[in-house]
């Protein structure tokens, strides 16, 4: 394993190094980084298969737009983490600030803590496993992929929701405009028992809950106008 | 009884209540809908139109015309971008997206641009085929939406325009209406196909100054620190926007004012919210200077650009490009007289179509139907765009060679005066025949 110690090292070499070796195919796919002490943009940009662990807790935009890579920040994350991210795995061992996972288009983003608010916002296909709680607004103008919470979530859950689908095990503090609570059918059973492997969550399928949209926001109605 | 006519007061129409206020009031009451419509504001606010160049004399003289040399040339990006963009000419294509302009009307724009030695910009919905392949310099949008965002296609821009707002609705976001969602759009922008697209106001991830610094460098460390990032605003509050933009760490700021067109959204946005291009440029350079930073961090201005005359005053007052969307529409076909009997059709009139969102544009510009698509000739418009950018930057050059400038750049508001008490006051630039303007310090003469 390479180590890379911010206290001795900067951004833009920490990198361009990652950046490099996820491109660059050699040999060197393991990746320590020491001292984050929530420096900002850690690891992003990364498009290949390199595992990268983050020893402590990380500022905004940790493994932003990350492609392939395995990214594992031991501490917590601030805002952002895994942002539009493409492929490959995220984890995150503590807490994770707001937009958790926003607009992500692949992939599978595991927060061990609580998320934040707006988890999992505008999401494109990302699937995100909460070991916690999220905050108020999460899944908003959610389009597409997953997210499942073990714990509860805030305020306005799934709020102008597309396609994107949403499992919570603990309560709901209340559904967001168009989102309702839908039949857990067998598929979705299967989709969450193996995302529940893959984030080695500690819960059963039959335990959760599952929303999605109504869909009637789809197309201006005027009936609805109380809605917009 | 007398046959004489009684004298009888003639029907006096209303200046509130116009034929055309009621007949919107008529609709709004039958649909129950806004007027959702294309294209920027269409009523008259004080504009480029009100300024005139003073042309040299005994006090300044002329560049001979056709012999003495006028650059056009201008960098954009030279505050942090480790490749900044060079272009030919200070004249720009605004973004524009895939989704409300169609393939063909992308592929002529990067064409055209190419041709001119200038860039084009993708839109709120991705980076097409089309218009990487056709544009030598491709500008891709950063918007709220995150349409088909990903971090391949930033690589391959040539520079990264963040937006936050555009001159047609500062504070709205995009409106893509189903008719205009085809297979292709809806897979482009992840959502189902058809239905009506409501993009995000708001970035999802970042608010505010200290946020979007942030933002900006996380993008400079995926992409290398090689691509110049632009910050697009509409303009609202200038100065403070300008200066924020800045301090967030921006290469280029972008200010788009109310004239510039929108490819879909509320009318009662487009017209009353957002300030006129004129009272946006001024505030603007105001703030780069009290920074130390005009013409280092470049300024683009936006929002009813037409003519090389339009150019050159932006110029004159401080920006160091423009950009254009509309005009570059115009240029290679919209609202054509020749498709004058399908206007009709439509209700309309060509000059007047503005119903982009509908998806019917007889000139297949505006619209997502391959039969319709298909009457652009992209390689015909290409050259009609081309043409059209020639034209604009050579009439900068006449105006600023009569002004004794050997680059556009050498323009400034000394060149201008205003015909008007508004524009002198929105420009700075002393009214006709006098050497003052509402807010100068120290007064006048």
């Amino acid at each position: 394993m390479q180590t890379i110690d911010l206290a001795d090292s900067d951004l833009r070499t920490l990198n361009a190094t990652l950046q490099a070796a996820a491109t660059g195919g050699g040999n060197q796919t393991a990746w320590e980084v020491l001292n984050p002490r929530g420096a900002h943009a850690l690891a992003v940009g990364l498009d290949g298969p390199i595992e990268v662990t983050v020893r402590g807790s990380t500022g905004y935009y940790c493994a932003g737009m990350n492609k392939e890579a395995t990214v594992h920040v031991t501490g917590s994350a601030g805002p952002g983490v895994a942002e539009n991210m493409m492929s490959g795995t995220v984890v995150i061992e503590g807490d994770a600030s707001q937009y958790a996972g926003a607009t992500g288009r692949g992939g599978l983003l595991v927060i061990k803590g609580n998320a934040s608010s707006r988890c999992g916002i505008s999401m494109k296909g990302i699937d995100i496993v909460v070991h916690g709680n999220v905050g108020h607004m999460s899944a908003f103008m959610a389009q597409a992929g997953t997210l499942v919470v073990l714990g509860d979530a805030g305020e306005a859950l799934g709020d102008s929701l597309y396609e994107a689908r949403l499992f919570v095990r603990g309560s709901v503090k209340s559904l967001g405009t168009d989102c309702v609570e839908k039949e857990m059918r067998p598929e979705h059973l299967a989709l969450l028992a193996d995302l529940l492997e893959r984030a080695g969550a500690p819960a059963a399928p039959e335990e959760f809950r599952r929303y999605g949209s109504a869909r009637k926001l789809y197309t201006f109605d005027i009936d609805n106008v109380q809605e917009y | 009884m007398s046959d004489t006519p009684r004298a009888r007061t003639l029907p006096i129409q209303s200046a509130t209540f116009t034929n055309e206020i009621n007949a919107e009031i008529r609709r709004a009451a039958e649909t129950g809908i806004y007027d959702i419509r294309g294209g920027g504001a269409k009523r008259r606010v004080p504009h480029f139109d009100d300024l005139l160049f003073l042309g040299a004399s005994i006090s300044r003289y002329p560049l001979e015309g056709y012999r003495e040399t006028c650059a056009t040339n201008v960098t954009l990006g030279t505050r942090f971008a480790k490749k900044p963009i060079e272009l030919d000419i200070p004249i720009t294509i605004a973004g524009m997206s895939f989704g409300a302009l169609s393939g063909p009307a992308k592929e002529a724009l990067g064409r055209g641009a190419t041709m001119a030695g200038t860039s084009t910009t993708t839109g709120d919905g991705g980076m097409t085929e089309e218009e990487r392949g056709h544009s030598k310099l491709l500008v891709y949008q950063y918007l709220p939406s995150r349409y088909g965002m990903n971090p391949d296609d930033l690589r391959r821009a040539d520079a990264i325009e963040i937006v936050v707002g555009q001159g047609a609705k500062p504070g709205g976001g995009g409106m893509l209406l189903g008719q205009k969602i085809s297979d292709r759009v809806a897979e482009m922008r992840t959502l189902p196909k058809g239905i009506d697209q409501r993009s995000a106001c708001r970035h999802p991830d970042w608010t505010g100054p200290d946020d979007l610094e942030i933002k900006i460098l996380e993008l400079r460390e995926i992409t290398g620190w090689e691509k110049p990032i632009y910050v697009k605003i509409g303009g609202t509050r200038p100065y403070f926007d300008t200066a924020l933009s800045v301090k967030s760490g921006a290469d280029v700021v972008v200010i788009d004012g109310m004239q510039g067109g929108t490819a879909a959204t509320q009318d009662v946005f487009i017209e009353h919210v957002g300030l006129p291009t004129l009272a946006c440029i001024r505030p603007a350079v105001q703030a780069l200077q009290d920074l130390g930073m005009h013409r280092k961090v470049q300024l683009v201005v936006s929002g009813g650009i037409r003519t090389g005359a339009d150019v050159a005053k932006a110029l004159a007052l401080g920006a160091d490009a423009v950009s254009i969307g509309t005009a570059a529409l115009v240029a290679i076909g919209d609202n054509d007289p020749k498709w004058e009997a399908e206007y009709q059709k439509l209700g309309t009139t060509a000059g007047a179509y503005d119903d982009w969102h509908e998806g019917l544009d007889p000139a297949g510009i505006t619209t997502q139907d391959p039969v319709l698509a298909a009457r652009l000739d992209p390689v015909e418009a290409g050259r009609k765009l081309r043409n059209y950018l020639k034209v604009m930057t050579l009439e900068a050059q006449t105006i600023a060679r009569a002004c004794g400038h050997n680059h556009l750049h050498n323009l400034e508001p000394e060149d201008l005066c205003a015909l008007t008490m508004e524009a002198a006051a929105m420009a700075r630039v002393p009214l006709a025949g006098t050497d003052w303007w509402p807010g100068k310090p120290g007064g006048g003469l």
